[in-house]
């Protein structure tokens, strides 16, 4: 439990860095998040057993990511929170799809391991590029750009919500764990029906809360419609931006970069 | 100015479940006045807050700010001149940033931007919460969390504030300035606490309510040294009318306000 807290603690450590200063920062919302979008396009259009052709993609985050001064670290500890997931999703392919479709020397590879390994590497570069993109930008910034994107406000209005009360539940929760340590000193687990009773406490007080809330936003006059600050400004830079990243990733897409670049390589070590 | 003041007639509600919280309250409020609301847990004291900005409506009788009856109809203009501050900040304050979280009330008045960053600097000024702008509220402290709940009602600018246990869980130098921050403040305010001294500092009048009704209403110095009534109402005498703990000396006339 300490260690979910903890991982719930730091999600604002993105939000701090997005206070930083860079020239990513600087960019329209508007113009990250579109990029973002594509570039996830991107990744997920590939065919399956595709891995050298991913790789140039690599390029673009580590761009992104010395522009915006994020450090590496912060990113990498993300990635190994949510990797269990993606190993999960990605585990059985090598078991189930033996056949051999590529020799590297002596070793064969069957088509189950090029799709595990592929599927490891998009989920790197997705989930980085939301991290990057939480990180230059901040996540209530991020939720205003949807809105003026188009996404429906009651979903925007979810999205902060959530941000805003999982700090509390989070810390209900571990004010309950800990309760309930400290009058179970022999230190047994927690059995099932102690489980199920925490967490439906739980849900009651979330929905007590919710109720409270919501009282709370209708004296400050809420009418069900949610209305963020305005103010973002796009501007030549941010046409730029999207144009540049667009053609770059039309290049890697359709212009076979990896293998471009692996010939390149030969010739200059020839 | 009649539209500041507060009137409650023969005021009962029950809840769902069948138990009634209050029964046949009454009394008015006059512009300007500032008002405790005293009684033990369970006296109908929150109930009764949630009667003055409509979350509740009347099962009988009526509550009325200024010319307004509080009806379904009724309830935006109601909601513009009351302004409440809940018990728990945490329940406030549900937008990502302070900054936004006081905004948002400005917002749903359909200010224009000018109108929403003036009324934000101005009620932010007023708390002297504007260096905590930019935070999200779940890293502000127990006092920072209450001064911005306050902010964000009074950037609405009501007419009226409504109080519920503005002291609760603060630190005595925190509860401190809460104290004098409200007591700067123009507004009919109506204050619920189990923090007699507080309201001994605060407020002129007194209602004690006890079992859903109101037993008592009066002024303040009067009621909450009458030793009587308030253990009958499930309280005790306020620190500052006791005698001393230590050499039993009686409180100095000054302790108490003078009506």
């Amino acid at each position: 439990m300490t260690r979910i807290d903890t991982a719930i603690s730091d999600i604002d450590v993105l939000d701090r860095l997005a206070a930083g200063v860079s020239p990513i920062h600087r960019l329209d919302p508007r113009a990250k998040l579109i990029v973002t979008v594509l570039f996830l396009l991107t990744v997920v259009s590939y065919r399956k057993y595709e891995v050298a052709e991913l790789t140039p993609l690599f390029l673009y985050l580590a761009v992104l990511l010395a522009l915006g001064r994020v450090p590496v670290l912060v990113i990498a500890r993300y990635l190994l929170l949510a990797c269990p997931f993606a190993v999960l999703v990605a585990v059985f392919n090598p078991l189930i799809d033996r056949q051999i479709i590529a020799q590297l020397g002596p070793l064969a590879v069957s088509g189950g391991w090029m799709s595990f390994v592929s599927i490891l590497i998009r989920f790197v570069l997705t989930v980085s590029a939301v991290l990057l993109l939480l990180a230059c930008t901040g996540y209530v910034t991020v939720c205003a750009a949807l809105d003026k994107l188009g996404v429906p406000r009651l979903l925007i209005m979810q999205f902060l919500m959530l941000y805003r009360f999982i700090f509390i539940l989070a810390d209900e929760a571990s004010r309950m764990l800990r309760a309930h340590s400290l009058r179970s000193p022999d230190g047994r687990g927690t059995s099932l029906r102690v489980w199920g009773s925490l967490a439906g406490n739980l849900l009651l007080r979330a929905y007590d809360r919710g109720v409270r809330v919501h009282t709370a936003m209708l004296a400050r006059g809420f009418d069900g419609k949610f209305r963020p600050l305005p103010g973002f400004h796009w501007s030549i830079a941010d046409s730029l931006f999207v144009v540049g990243s667009s053609a770059f990733l039309i290049l890697v897409r359709h212009g076979q970069l990896a293998t471009r670049m692996g010939r390149w390589a030969l010739e200059l070590s020839a | 100015m009649s539209h500041h003041i507060v009137e409650v007639k023969n005021l009962e509600y029950c809840y769902a479940d069948g138990t009634t919280a209050l029964r046949g309250v009454s009394f008015r409020i006059e512009h300007g006045e500032s008002v405790g609301v005293v009684g033990e847990n369970g006296a109908g004291k929150s109930t009764l807050l949630l009667h003055l900005n409509g979350c509740l409506l009347a099962t009988k009788g009526e509550v009325r700010v200024g010319d307004i009856p509080v009806m379904r109809e009724t309830l935006r203009q109601i909601r513009r001149s009351v302004g409440t501050v809940f018990q728990d900040p945490n329940d406030q304050l549900f937008m990502p940033t302070v900054g936004e979280d006081v905004a948002f009330g400005p917002l749903n008045m359909h200010l224009s931007p000018d109108g929403v960053e003036s009324r934000v600097h101005g009620a932010l000024d007023t708390v002297n919460a504007l260096h905590l702008r930019s935070r999200p509220p779940h890293r502000l402290s127990g006092g920072e969390k209450r001064a911005v709940a306050i902010a964000t009602v009074l950037s609405m600018s009501p007419d009226i504030l409504v109080l519920d246990e503005p002291s609760a869980g603060l630190d005595p130098q925190a509860r401190r300035r809460l104290i004098s921050l409200l007591s700067g403040f123009k507004h009919t305010k109506i204050v619920a606490s189990h923090d007699l001294d507080m309201i001994l500092d605060l407020c002129r009048r007194t209602i004690v309510m006890h079992q859903g009704a109101v037993v008592a209403d009066g002024p303040t110095a009067a009621l909450l040294s009458d030793r009587n009534l308030l253990a009958k109402s499930g309280l005790e005498l306020p620190l500052g009318v006791q005698n001393c703990p230590v050499c039993g000396a009686s409180p100095s006339a000054s302790a108490i306000p003078q009506i």
